[in-house]
Order: structure tokens, then sequence, then C-alpha cells
């Protein structure tokens, strides 16, 4: 239950700044389901459906990356590198798992939060789609994957700078391009590929078919807890270390 | 208490810590004094487990830093440099978040918790944000929650760098009150005023080698007790001498500023190292 104290401290912050987060949560999708559904995508059919019904599970596959990797990254980063808050853990006897899952679960509960926002959010806009049990897990699991990043990334980089080179270059790239928003129908089969390799598309890719009532992609879902274990267990191996 | 064999600390290209051996006895007050980047806090950083010594052993009430790790953190409290406080968090959560971190039961957090409020004068601020905290304030929150799982040893360092003078009393009377309730305590300081007021004994550290240990008494007797300081023409030179009246009759004919007074540490690691702690 150790975790539970890191996971705890977050909580009251996340308690306090109740309003911030809920608000700033709810601006990013509603622009999105603004812009790209109502704005751009009106008169488009994608894969056979509205192209706001193609492009609501990537919007929360998007949010939910985005929401717990920064919850987790920056604040850690900063508290690592900057405040040095960081150092209590080290000396604390708390263990490295117990530190990240705590973390880890705190990213992820921020970012379930801002999905389920999203969700909310496509209900007013009056958009028909599916959700089922199968489809929160999913947003769960790709949350806790993008936080299980989020300490990797607070851990290995040294710099605030490099940080937001991080993002830029990784984080904002796979928002744009994991099947979020376009279909990759239409892909040259090399670049394709290339999709393929981003975590991301699988979540894409999975909540879409789910919410379109299509078959289930498993192959996909099963990746990405596999690649969220693999995040996880980094980021304790180097969580902690001394030199 | 603490023990130091042969530590040192080698970084890429410097070694910051040189072969230090050191002993400290249960219930003293203990200060590492230096100039800044002496190497003291590389040592407490490695007597805290945030750093791992390049070689060498430490051995902290009987266990040893590199193996018996969580053993050792319960017996340690440590009040870093580094205003490390949650500010996000109030004064009163910054204290339970690390009772919790500690295992410390519901109950006895709870009471010590208001035990050190009171402890640190700071009761009536318990559930102010820490961010708003003066700089003072954040120090004394930093060693109560050094205190709350009742350690056996407790490192501060360098506990009153950047504060005036009236909370540099507070804390050396927090820190006096400490030690006399039974706490061993090292701190690490480049103030010549606080290594001698406050600490039973004193190590002189300088590029991370241990130049001299003693009580300040001893030290200064190791230089002289009275000092005569000449500047002429610019540049100061020291004479040392045991009693007052051999000093008087030196300086009687000497030429320029002359001053009389009491040796310092100070002048005790001018001596033996060429150098002035605050340089």
């Amino acid at each position: 239950m150790d975790w539970y104290t890191v996971f705890w401290k977050q909580w009251r912050i996340f308690k306090k700044r109740f309003w911030k987060i809920f608000s700033s949560s709810l601006v990013n999708p509603l622009l999105y389901l603004i812009v790209f559904g109502w704005g751009l995508g009106r008169n488009i059919q994608v894969e056979g459906g509205s192209y706001m019904q193609f492009v609501i599970p990537g919007i929360i596959a998007m949010t939910t990356m985005n929401t717990s990797y920064n919850a987790v990254a920056n604040p850690l980063n900063i508290s690592r590198i900057y405040y040095k808050t960081y150092e209590e853990y080290i000396i604390a006897p708390i263990s490295s798992f117990s530190v990240v899952l705590g973390e880890v679960l705190a990213g992820s509960g921020r970012g379930m939060f801002a999905g389920l926002i999203v969700l909310l959010l496509s209900f007013l806009f009056g958009v028909n789609f599916q959700i089922s049990p199968l489809f929160i897990l999913i947003m769960f699991v790709n949350s806790f994957l993008f936080a299980s990043l989020g300490v990797v990334a607070a851990m290995v980089i040294d710099s605030h700078e490099d940080m937001a080179m991080f993002s830029s270059f990784v984080i904002v790239p796979m928002a744009f391009l994991s099947n979020t928003f376009f279909s990759l129908q239409n892909v040259p089969e090399a670049v394709s590929y290339l999709i393929q390799i981003m975590p991301l598309t699988h979540t894409a890719k999975s909540l879409r078919a789910i919410s379109l009532g299509m078959p289930v992609p498993w192959v996909s879902i099963l990746i990405l807890p596999v690649i969220a274990v693999i995040l996880f267990i980094v980021a304790v191996r180097i969580t902690l270390r001394v030199e | 208490m603490i023990e130091l064999k042969g530590v040192t600390k080698r970084f890429k290209t410097v070694t910051a810590v040189d072969s230090v051996d050191l002993t400290i006895k249960k219930g003293e007050l203990f200060g590492l004094l230096g100039p800044n980047g002496a190497g003291k806090t590389t040592i407490i950083r490695m007597l805290t487990t945030l750093a791992l010594p390049s070689s060498g052993q430490i051995i902290i009430s009987g266990y040893d830093v590199k193996r018996e790790l969580t053993q050792v953190k319960a017996q340690i409290g440590v009040v870093p440099q580094h205003m490390n406080v949650d500010n996000e968090l109030t004064v009163w959560e910054n204290l339970e978040l690390h009772g919790r971190l500690y295992k410390m039961p519901k109950g006895k957090r709870l009471g010590r918790i208001e035990e050190l409020l009171e402890f640190i004068e700071m009761t009536d601020r318990a559930h102010d944000p820490c961010g708003i905290l003066s700089g003072g304030m954040k120090r004394r929150l930093m060693m109560a929650r050094a205190l709350l799982h009742e350690p056996k040893i407790l490192f501060l360092d360098e506990p009153t760098v950047g504060l005036d003078a009236h909370s540099r009393h507070k804390i050396w009377n927090l820190i006096r009150k400490m030690n006399e309730m039974d706490l061993t305590v090292l701190l690490t300081t480049h103030y010549i005023e606080e290594a001698e007021m406050l600490c039973h004994r004193v190590a002189l550290i300088d590029q991370g080698k241990l130049v001299k240990m003693g009580t300040p008494d001893e030290l200064k007797m190791q230089v002289g007790k009275i000092v005569v300081e000449q500047i002429c023409n610019g540049e100061v030179t020291y004479q040392f001498f045991s009693g007052r009246e051999a000093a008087a009759e030196y300086a009687a004919n000497l030429k320029g500023k002359v001053i009389i007074r009491e040796a310092n540490l100070e002048d005790v690691f001018v001596k033996l190292t060429k150098r002035k702690v605050g340089e």
C-alpha cells in the first residue's frame, strides 16, 4: 500500500486544482470537436460513417494520452531537477515500484478523467456511438501506458527544454498521425508501417472499432498492455536510482 | 554512530571527496566547515543515501549504507540545502506525506505532527500552502519534517544559508534543542560563527579532504589564541600568539593598521589551507 502515499499526494493536488484541471480538460477536446467535427468534417464520410463518429475515438485516444503523459512527465521532471521534492522519495524507505505505481495510477486517473469528459461532450454533441466495458478498459490501458512513458521521460531527460523537445518530436506527432484524425486506408504502405509502430494507433483503432460496432482488432488490443508493462518496468528500474 | 572509512567520491573529471575518515559519536553536534565546493554537500549526500561513494565504507548506527539501506533510512532525518517542501501542499500536508512515506501509524502520525508544529512554532500556519511561507519558515518546516519519524541522527546541509539574523538564531535554537533531545546532529556550514557557536566538534574540509578536526577551542589552540592582523599596503598578514601580552609587544613595533583580536576558526582555516572559508 506504499503506492497509495504517492497517489494520495497527487489526489490532494487534484482536489485543490479541480476547476483548473476540469476547465483545461474541457477546452482542448472541445476545440477539436468544433474544428474537426463540426467545421471541417461536417459533410465528409469516412469508413462508412460520419466524420464525427470517426474522429471522436481518435480524440479520446489522443486526450487520454496527452493528459496522462503531461500529468506525470512535467511535474515529476520539475520535482526531480528543480524543486528536488523528489529527493524525499529517495531518502524515504519506499520502493521504486511503489513510487512509480503511485505516479502512474495518479496519471492514469487524470487521463481517464479527461477521456470521460470527451465522452460526455460527444453525447452532448449528439454523436451516435457505442461504448462498452472494453472501451473503458482500453482508455485506461492507454492512460497507464503514457503515464509510464511520462515517468521514463521525467527520469531520463535532464532539462526542461529537452522535455519540450521530446514532446514536440514524439508526443505531438503521435497525437496527429496515429489514425486519430484520418483513415489509414489511403495512406502509402511505407507510411502506414511507420504509423503502426506508434502505440496510439492501436488505441485509436481499437476504440473506433468498438464505437462503430465493428469487429474488435484483438492484436492491437493485446499490443497495448504489453507496451504498457514494458514501459512500466523500465520506469521502475530507473526511478530512485542513485549514483 | 557515524563512521566514514576512506570515503571517496569521484565524478567524471573531479574527485569531490578524497578518502575521508571520520567518526561521529552518539549525541554529538558535529560540523563540517569549509568553503563552497569543498565537498561538504557530497559527503552529506553519501551519508543520506542520495549518492553512492566511489570507494570506502560508511557505517550509520552499525548499519552499512551500501548493504543495509532500509535500516539506515529509518535511522536518519535529512534537512537538505535546497528548500524542497512541496509548495502546492499545506504545511500539514507536507508533514502528513512524510509520515505516510515512513509508514507511521495514523494515531502516532497525527500526534507527532501536532507536537512538531508546536516545536517549530508554526501551529497557526498548519493549513497555509507552503508557497506563501518565508524562507525561515520553510526551513523550520523541513526540520520538523526531518524529525517526524523520530530518527536517531539528523543531517542538516547549510541549515541557515540565505536566512536573516533573526531566522538564523531561531534555527540555531532549534538545532540545540534537538541535540539536547538526544539526537546526534551533523551539519555542514560555511559560516564560521555557526560552527563555533553551535558545534561540539568541527572538521575543516577543503578540496574534498579533511584538513583538521577537533573542538573549536582545540582547533584555535593549534594556531594560537590571539591574532595580530597587520594591514599594510593593502596586504594582510597574520601572526598568532598564545597570550595577549606577547601579541601586544609584537604589535607595538608594527607599522600600518594593526588589529589584535581573539583567533577564530577562520584563522585556523587560513593558516592550514592558505585560503579563506568565505572564498
